[in-house]
């Protein structure tokens, strides 16, 4: 579902002279269907990088990054953007929302970005919400004023609201308390379960350990770093 | 946003440039916008991008280049073809509302005008669009007879944008919609505009010097300098990841809160 | 006739160049009907305001057989109708007339003759502002490209504010007309209970602005239609009374205040349908 062939990255900065910065070289990996693979590797190494450029948030220098059928590394704007509403989810530890907009219907918007009836879409929104203890007095409000615990659920929740075939996740249980934590990992099972191919940072071990299938080291494709 | 396959992008354009003497308003602009997307375009003053948008618009003749708005040819319409498209099809956000609208009409009048100039006869329906619209746009029904000049400039915005979609366009041309607001104001409008732009299937082409405004609003992203397009791309691919050097200065000269 | 005869006039005032000038702005008025024509109006001896564009109008349109008659606001005997007739008598030597039926051209400020017109009938009308879009757009540029690409919704909203704020179209008169469905036009002052007898008039009629420089017609037979809403419709009205000199409920009246305690009469505003009327009666009842 996922599969990197020979990706690399540099970071060109004009302003400071034209210094070019490589940071992967020669990326292969494969995730898929129903596998959870977990990036592993010091903190720099570029496991985030790697995450944004299958995410499409960062260019790729060279190489195929395959999601589906669709090369991210070569997709026309338009394409990406489809992936990203239909075949790919992503939860990130930061949460980029328009302030103001009530909790429910920022879990909502992505299924409401794919046609599906507001009623339907806010439904499925409370159900993860509830599931994640996320108190409904919070619903209305906005998200920006949360506590960073708090937004992390409504992340979890926006990033599991689609049955995405494709997930991206960014340390899915930092800041969570255990009760939420073990939620946390029921649905990546759960996602497991229906097939979804999933790619990750997990930083806490124990988790780690429960669902995912394999450790991937990054630091093999971090120039300056290797061997 | 529409999730169909679009056989064709809605809006196109080739080797778009416009001279203002031997000074370049704009060249070699050339992009495609699909329905339901809305294209941010961002750069400092004098980059060229208002001047590529009043182009786009119809407000100015380029000197060079090709428009195609859902298959016909902008620039070989007549003028009244070319007007009517603009009442009906398209729309125009200004910045300013007072720009947008006829201060001297009451808020209703306002919303009613473009239904009335495509052939609405009927007085009672006309005020059912015109509530139907305060409501969406978020303004109290019982203002309906009250002129924008009683309005905040929140609410003129709001109520420039029921007046540009009372008649569902395809195409929304919108130059700084947020700026001069507050930024609480500024919030609400862009929610706004998000809800209109995936609910109506909205195709925008947005002019701004804001950077948050479009991360927020745009899907796609064109960075223009000196009348030309430096780079262009996902809205936050291009702001995360620049890779033209211009770029790079603008996203790390804003100022974080 | 006094002794400034009007041998030292050509006739009708104007000379002959500029009546071909006014003649050819006529022809294509009515070419074209609703349509505002430029044309190059001459100083009158008369102030602007007077009557000034339906004077030249008038001139260029009078032949040696013509009988003229003029009313002001339906009246023949009120001053600028008596200015007008007596300026026509002395420059054109044309005979005049009150009666609507025996005139072949009629210049009118602010009302179309109760008594149906003929074919053989030039209606002409003064008109003070030819441009009904002018109190919504003041820019003349801008209101002749929304006439030649026949935008009207703004003449839709000045109706649509109406109602909104008196509950009805409050407009009395100058109630904008669409002439063969395609130009726009203000049919002069006249109020709207005239409307109705703009369209498919058998006689010509002619409109001339003289301060403005415009003039606009209506060929006979020209299907005019009065602006409305569906649920809105347009209704010609008057005051609800019968006149209280030939009784007639049908003519539009003018309301006469008889004295300082509130006194007050209604009586035909066309001074030769009401005489008519009460000589008939006079007569039928001798």
């Amino acid at each position: 579902m996922i599969t990197l062939r020979n990706v690399s990255k540099t970071f060109t900065l004009h302003n400071q002279g034209g210094a070019v910065i490589p940071v992967m070289q020669g990326v292969d990996l494969t995730v898929s269907p129903g596998e959870c693979v977990s990036l592993a590797g010091r903190s720099g190494a570029g496991k985030s990088t790697l995450m944004r450029m299958i995410h499409g948030n960062y260019l790729a220098a060279s190489g195929e990054i395959l999601v589906g059928a669709t090369d991210v590394a070569r997709a026309s704007p338009r394409e990406i953007l489809a992936l990203r509403r239909q075949v790919l989810g992503y939860v990130s530890q930061f949460l980029r929302v328009v302030p103001r907009v009530p909790t429910l219907d920022v879990v909502a918007e992505p299924l409401l970005t794919l046609g599906i009836p507001a009623d339907q879409a806010r439904a499925r929104a409370a159900e993860l919400l509830s599931r994640l203890n996320l108190p409904e007095r919070l619903w209305q409000l906005s998200p920006t004023t949360f506590s960073g615990g708090e937004q992390q659920r409504v992340n979890i929740a926006r990033g599991f609201v689609h049955d995405y075939p494709a997930m991206l996740l960014d340390e899915p249980t930092a800041s969570l308390d255990a009760a939420n934590r073990e939620v946390v990992l029921q649905l990546i099972e759960e996602a497991k379960q229906r097939g979804a191919a999933i790619l990750g940072i997990f930083h806490d071990t124990e988790a780690r350990e429960r669902v995912c299938d394999r450790v991937l080291d990054v630091t093999g494709f971090t120039p300056g770093l290797a061997a | 946003m529409n999730t169909r396959p679009e056989a064709a992008p809605l809006l196109s354009v080739r080797g778009l440039a416009k001279y203002y003497g031997t000074r370049i308003g704009c060249t070699d602009v050339s992009f495609d916008l699909w329905p339901g997307e809305v294209l941010g375009i961002v750069g400092e003053s004098g980059s060229g991008k208002s001047t590529l948008l009043s182009c786009l618009a119809g407000h100015q003749q380029p000197d060079r280049g090709e428009i195609h708005f859902d298959g016909r040819d902008l620039l070989a319409m007549s003028e009244p073809e070319r007007r009517r498209l603009s009442r009906t099809e398209q729309a125009f956000v200004h910045q300013n509302p007072r720009d947008g609208l006829r201060m001297g009409i009451s808020a209703g009048g306002n919303i009613g005008e473009r239904l009335m100039a495509v052939g609405a006869r009927n007085y009672g329906q006309i005020r059912e669009t015109g509530l139907d619209w305060l409501g969406r746009v978020e303004i109290a029904g019982a203002r309906i007879d009250d002129r924008p000049s009683a309005f905040s400039g929140g609410m003129q915005q709001r109520l420039q944008i029921a007046r540009n979609l009372v008649t569902a366009p395809r195409l929304v041309f919108m130059d700084e919609p947020t700026g001069g607001l507050d930024v609480s104001v500024q919030a609400r409008l862009l929610d706004l505009l998000r809800g209109l732009v995936r609910d109506l299937g909205l195709s925008v082409v947005l002019v701004t010097h804001d950077l948050a405004v479009v991360r927020l609003l745009a899907h796609r992203l064109m960075v223009m300098k000196s009348g030309q397009v430096v780079e262009q791309g996902v809205t936050d691919q291009v702001l995360d990841d620049p890779q033209h050097g211009y770029t790079q200065l603008l996203v790390s000269s804003v100022l974080q809160v | 006739m006094n002794v400034a005869s009007a041998d030292n006039y050509n006739f009708a005032y104007l000379d002959e160049q500029t009546k071909r000038m006014l003649r050819r702005a006529i022809l294509k008025a009515l070419a074209v009907p609703g349509y505002q024509v430029p044309f190059a109006p001459r100083e009158m001896p008369m102030p602007y305001g007077w009557g000034t564009g339906g004077v030249q109008v008038s001139a260029a349109c009078l032949v040696p057989e013509d009988r003229l008659k003029v009313i002001d606001q339906g009246a023949d005997d009120t001053t600028n109708a008596v200015s007008i007739r007596k300026f026509f008598q002395r420059v054109a030597g044309v005979a005049t007339t009150e009666t609507t039926t025996e005139a072949t051209v009629i210049q009118t400020r602010h009302r179309i003759p109760e008594t149906p017109l003929k074919e053989d009938q030039i209606l002409v009308y003064q008109v003070p502002i030819p441009e009904p879009l002018r109190f919504l757009e003041p820019r003349e540029t801008e209101t002749r490209r929304m006439h030649a690409l026949e935008e009207y919704g703004l003449m839709h909203v000045k109706l649509y504010e109406d109602i909104a704020r008196h509950g009805e179209i409050a407009t009395a008169y100058a109630w904008p007309v669409m002439a063969e469905g395609r130009y726009v036009m203000t049919p002069s002052p006249i109020p709207k209970f005239d409307n109705p007898k703009l369209s498919d008039c058998p006689a010509i009629q002619l409109f001339g602005a003289g301060r403005e420089a415009r003039i606009h017609a209506l060929p006979p037979w020209t299907k005019v239609v009065s602006l409305d809403f569906e649920d809105h419709p347009f209704q010609a009205s008057k005051a609800d009374h019968a006149c209280e000199i030939c009784g007639s409920c049908e003519s539009y009246l003018d309301e006469v205040i008889t004295d300082d305690q509130g006194g007050r009469m209604f009586v035909c505003s066309d001074t030769d349908f009401c005489s008519t009327r009460s000589n008939a009666q006079q007569s039928g009842a001798a």
